[in-house]
């Protein structure tokens, strides 16, 4: 199974764990079976029409996802899903 | 086409464009209506001496770099040369490119010499500076000519909180020679816990003024220039503008899609980093420099290209942050911004590094320009700031 990499921000829906094991063979299966096993990550990462927010990238390896083939990315079992969402902190 | 010969092409150049008597400059420089004077000759030139406060851009990358120097067009401009030649060929080219008031300095260097007016001859470090910077020195890539190249380099703080103290204590150790400083906040005892820069005895006091006194402790070689302001749509490009290279340290949305299209607009490299709790990112949006065999990297937009609604990103000031934390992500910016001057090195435009103090695990991910970007897309949208509060329905400030 992929694993998926999760930002500190969305860690309260995941128990706090910063990596979790996710069945899917696209990014796009991928995240709405996130959503099941830890429901209310999907709201975060999704908007209304089901694409991924505008202020959130997804990564599977080291390639943003719109580089690759967007939502329906193939994924591999080992294949590593970061999801990079904007931060402003700085002060 | 009809051929015409040196001199008569210096002859029509001349007719082309005004001219300006070392006298009048002189007193141009004095009276606070100082245009933007451009040493256009060779680095060994203006090494030897140059009109004070004149900026060096040699003849070759003159319309290459200019608008790093003068976003606005009617920007009054004076160009000069050793003999006043070049300089009004380079004139007529900036005419050509919009720029409606440049002038030529008559004679160039040699006139302004022969008129005995005060020159600046540029550094050779100094015994003491041998010593304070030796350990840089001895690097083959700093060298004495990329220690130079510190002490000119110009690089603007957005923030002198978390990520601008290590910043800045670290750019201004290593000799960067101004540092602007853009903060509006006083120290408050609640930043102490990360903010390096400043101490208890500046609580309530403006950041940028404490500031300034502890990086005058550390290097005397420094400049600087505290902007003691918010940073709006209505001052950044004048900000911004006198700067090589901005690192952003900034707490809030509005202001990093601000920073991020006032450095897309005058062409500036824009160091950026955010951090949460244990988790920091940093990259670098760069508009391209051909000169310098940096091609264009994707900017903030490019990645970001809404920000989050109000309240569904929490801030440090409501989720927490690691001391320590930006002490890292800042220090590393502080090394791209160095790397950046130094011309050395592979700067971190096109990838995103992430670090997770938690995991202690650095990443580096991949990330490219939008060409549907609406600020450095192939056919931009956005050709001037905007109101950034309302764009991001927030306030810029914490
Ligand atoms: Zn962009």
């Amino acid at each position: 199974m992929p694993t998926v990499l999760i930002p500190t921000p969305l860690r309260r829906l995941t128990a706090n764990q910063a990596k979790v094991e996710v069945a899917g063979d696209t990014v796009d299966v991928l995240l709405h079976n996130l959503e099941a096993g830890y429901p209310g990550i999907g709201e975060r990462l999704l908007d209304a029409d089901g694409k991924i927010k505008r202020f959130i990238n997804v990564f599977v390896n080291e390639d943003e996802i719109r580089t690759l083939q967007g939502a329906d990315t193939p994924l591999a079992a080992g294949d590593r899903v970061s999801i990079v969402p904007a931060m402003a902190g700085g002060a | 086409m009809t051929r015409i010969n040196r001199d008569q092409l210096i002859a029509l150049a001349k007719s082309q464009i005004i001219e300006i008597t070392p006298q009048a400059l002189e007193q141009r420089l004095g009276n606070g209506s100082s245009p933007l004077v451009i040493d256009i000759r060779e680095r060994d030139e203006f090494e030897q001496g140059h009109v004070p406060g004149a900026v060096f851009i040699p003849r070759g990358f003159l319309e290459l770099r200019i608008e790093q120097h003068a976003y606005d067009p009617a920007t009054p401009i004076v160009l000069y040369c050793a003999g006043g030649v070049r300089s009004a060929l380079a004139a007529r080219n900036l005419q050509e490119m919009g720029y409606s008031r440049v002038e030529s300095l008559i004679g160039g260097f040699g006139g302004w010499r022969s008129a005995g007016l005060p020159v600046t001859v540029p550094r050779k470090l100094t015994a003491e500076q041998k010593i304070r910077y030796s350990r840089h020195t001895l690097l083959p890539d700093v060298g004495e000519e990329g220690q130079g190249k510190l002490l000119d380099a110009k690089v603007l703080l957005i923030g002198a909180g978390g990520l601008g103290s290590p910043a800045a204590l670290y750019l201004a150790a290593a000799g960067v020679g101004t540092l602007g400083i853009v903060d509006y906040d006083t120290v408050d005892l609640s930043n102490l816990q990360r903010q390096i820069l400043h101490g208890e005895s500046w609580i309530g006091k403006p950041k940028v003024e404490s500031a300034k006194a502890r990086l005058a402790e550390i290097n005397p070689d420094v400049t600087v220039v505290p902007h003691r302001e918010p940073i709006t749509s209505a001052n950044a490009l004048q900000i911004i503008q006198d700067y090589d290279i901005v690192l952003n340290g900034s707490d809030n949305f509005p202001t990093r899609y601000l920073v991020n299209d006032a450095c897309h607009f005058l062409r500036k490299p824009l160091v950026d980093a955010s951090i949460f709790m244990f988790e920091g990112q940093v990259t670098i949006y760069h508009p391209g420099a051909p000169e310098e065999g940096i091609s264009q990297g994707p900017c903030y937009r490019c990645l970001y290209p809404d920000p989050p609604p109000p309240g569904e990103v929490p801030s440090c000031a409501e989720a927490g942050v690691l001391g320590v934390l930006p002490g890292i992500v800042g220090s590393i910016q502080a090394v791209e911004a160095i790397k950046l001057i130094l011309g050395k090195g592979e700067p971190l435009i096109g990838r995103l590094l992430t670090f997770d103090a938690l995991e202690m695990s650095f990443r580096t991910l991949n990330i490219r320009r939008n060409p549907a970007c609406p600020v450095c897309g192939d056919a931009p949208s956005l050709t001037e700031l905007i109101d950034y509060e309302q764009f991001c329905g927030m306030p810029a400030r914490e």
